[in-house]
């Protein structure tokens, strides 16, 4: 091999690696370039969604289910952080941990008896669940606040240093968002990830190469339940209030509208869908009248021109543009 | 004691017949594109905006305004079928269903700006004189929502067994490939489903927003329920969205009454998954 065809393939070969790389380089950097608290109180919301739509692919892209319900234990998370901090006056660390593991519990419960559901079914189940907890963060309001919310939560700090102003957040959301991708990246290319896509693609046939389904659809449904989690404590940390909206059926389907249009079964998608899906909100003051159609119709168009999702779809573009350019040279 | 309980059964049955309705609107595009279309909900809202416009803005009286507001709820589903889903290069029914979701907020931000956020009220088909009924009252709505799903039932009952068009929906729904080898034409078939469906929530919107009351998103929640009766019952039944219907509605009113009405949608969802868990095809699911 010449030294260029090495490179070559010294990047082909760590091409994942070198994309982590150069977006870890590329999010150190941009608080100094940018440092309007409001661009980055944007970016960190954008890192909170993309822990849990991070894990909500890995259930719809990979597991090939469908769960309209992931608001639900983003909210376990933030008012169980909320709660654990402000009324049992828990270390913020500790009470995050704890969430995370009894959220966990949480959706084993439901999993085991839920996950036996498919399609449509799966969809109200799930949809069913995100109502009841909605409707009990609204009326149970001694513990939660009901709709006006709870709010004094502490910020996480370190020792006698805060987390509390922008550019902190942004290192410490950021650094939990990387290290979400980073695990998704390595459990789709291990044994149990291409399990998974093996579930996607035909459960059947999964199961006669020897996938366990069931116990399959159940762990990443924890797994997505964990992500969902932590995301709620970082978020209720972040805001130091939360209020029911944010977790109702909206901010549900909200989820799954990420996951759909990053791409199914695309991790880098995730991260592009969440932040295209929080970033409209805000291009949307421009024209505030027609919003709806905005919205809707970005949906609507990306779903029916790109079906495979943005990230994945333009690739595929690329390729095949690329693909049919070498067939001409080689014709030639 | 046993009025209270007959008073409850009433607002149940009442609140059922419409679930019911939204419920059978979702199991027609079921059966024939195996999708669940969410633009259902804003047909509900629809249904009521377009019978509130041919009451004051044409100045119909009753009757033909439903008859209008009903068909218009239909002709703006075909559109949404025709233009919304028809182009559509994906058969990937999660893709599907989410571009119903867009369509959805489309339509409903088209409502918002035609008819405004505010909140109106429309008049009841019949003047609101309550009806006693063994010591239960009951509104003269109410009687009319039973009487005309019971219509709209039977209306269905003979397109699906009498008409031809009906007779090939049904071959499509019980198996499209067949239907399509003898040379039933699926676009056709599709916009006719589109067409029922959005006729059945125009139907209802129509008939519960006097009773609610009518704004741009009040389809969002019942029609929620719809689809829940359609699961509840089986997904893709008739029956069983007519039993699933009529089956939340009770258990909602009944909830509300004798337990808490904060929590009357934690245990119809409740009971909805418990049946799920037991059953997971829904009660007269295959």
């Amino acid at each position: 091999m010449t030294g260029k065809q090495k490179i070559l393939y010294f990047i082909t070969l760590h091409r994942t690696g070198l994309w982590v790389t150069a977006l870890s380089l590329l999010l150190l950097l941009f608080p100094l370039v940018e440092d309007n608290p409001y661009t980055l109180g944007i970016t960190n919301l954008i890192a909170i969604y993309s822990i849990v739509v991070l894990g909500l692919n890995l259930f719809i892209g990979y597991a090939g289910q469908i769960s309209l319900g992931h608001a639900a234990f983003f909210g376990l998370g933030a008012y169980g952080s909320a709660i654990a901090t402000v009324n049992f006056s828990v270390n913020p660390w500790l009470a995050m941990v704890i969430v995370a593991v009894l959220v966990a519990l949480v959706a084993l419960l439901i999993g085991i008896p839920i996950l036996r559901l498919s399609g449509h079914y799966l969809a109200m189940a799930t949809l069913g669940m995100n109502f009841v907890f909605h409707t009990i963060l609204l009326q149970w309001d001694e513990v939660t606040g009901g709709p006006s919310g709870f709010s004094g939560i502490p910020s996480l700090s370190i020792g006698e240093y805060e987390f509390w102003d922008e550019v902190s957040l942004h290192y410490l959301i950021w650094t939990f968002a990387m290290l979400a991708l980073l695990f998704s990246l390595n459990l789709v290319r291990s044994g149990v990830g291409r399990g998974l896509a093996a579930l996607a693609g035909d459960e059947t046939a999964a199961a006669a190469l020897g996938v366990n389904t069931r116990n399959a659809k159940v762990k990443v449904f924890v797994l997505s339940a964990i992500f969902a989690s932590f995301a709620g404590s970082l978020f209720a940390h972040t805001y130091s209030f939360v209020s029911p909206d944010s977790f109702d059926i909206f901010a549900a389907t909200d989820m799954v509208i990420m996951v759909v249009i990053g791409g199914m079964g695309s991790i880098w998608g995730s991260l592009f869908g969440a932040a295209l899906i929080t970033l409209l909100p805000e291009w949307m003051d421009l024209f505030e009248t027609y919003k709806d159609f905005v919205h809707g119709g970005i949906l609507v168009l990306v779903l029916m021109f790109l079906p495979q999702g943005l990230v994945t779809g333009l690739i595929d573009i690329g390729k095949t543009k690329l693909a049919l350019r070498r067939q001409k040279d080689a014709e030639a | 004691m046993f009025q209270d309980f007959l008073q409850f059964s009433f607002s149940g049955l009442t609140s059922g017949a419409i679930y019911a309705l939204i419920a059978l609107g979702f199991c027609v595009v079921n059966n024939t594109m195996g999708i669940v279309n969410f633009v259902q909900v804003d047909f509900v809202s629809l249904g009521g905006m377009l019978m509130f416009s041919a009451l004051f803005a044409l100045g119909l009286p009753m009757v033909p305004g439903l008859l209008l507001a009903v068909a218009g709820v239909g002709l703006v589903a075909m559109i949404v079928e025709r233009f919304g889903l028809r182009p559509a290069r994906s058969d990937n029914h999660l893709v599907l269903i989410f571009l119903t979701v867009g369509l959805s907020i489309i339509l409903r931000g088209i409502i918002k700006l035609v008819w405004g956020k505010n909140r109106m009220a429309l008049p009841p088909l019949t003047p609101d004189e309550p009806i006693n009924i063994l010591g239960a009252t009951v509104l003269p709505q109410a009687l009319w929502i039973l009487l005309l799903t019971v219509v709209a039932i039977a209306l269905l009952m003979w397109f699906f067994y009498r008409t031809p068009l009906g007779l090939s929906m049904r071959a499509v729904a019980s198996n499209t490939t067949a239907a399509a080898v003898v040379g039933i034409p699926a676009g056709r078939i599709r916009l006719t489903s589109y067409a029922i469906a959005g006729a059945l929530g125009g139907l209802a919107g129509v008939l519960v927003t006097p009773i609610t009351t009518l704004n741009y998103d009040v389809g969002v929640l019942l029609g929620l329920k719809g689809f829940a009766a359609a699961i509840l019952g089986g997904f893709g039944s008739f029956p069983g969205a007519i039993l699933g219907g009529v089956g939340l509605g009770l258990l909602e009113s009944l909830s509300a009454g004798y337990l808490s009405s904060a929590y009357k949608d934690v245990v119809a969802f409740a009971v909805l998954l418990l049946v799920l868990f037991v059953r997971p095809k829904g009660l007269l699911g295959k």
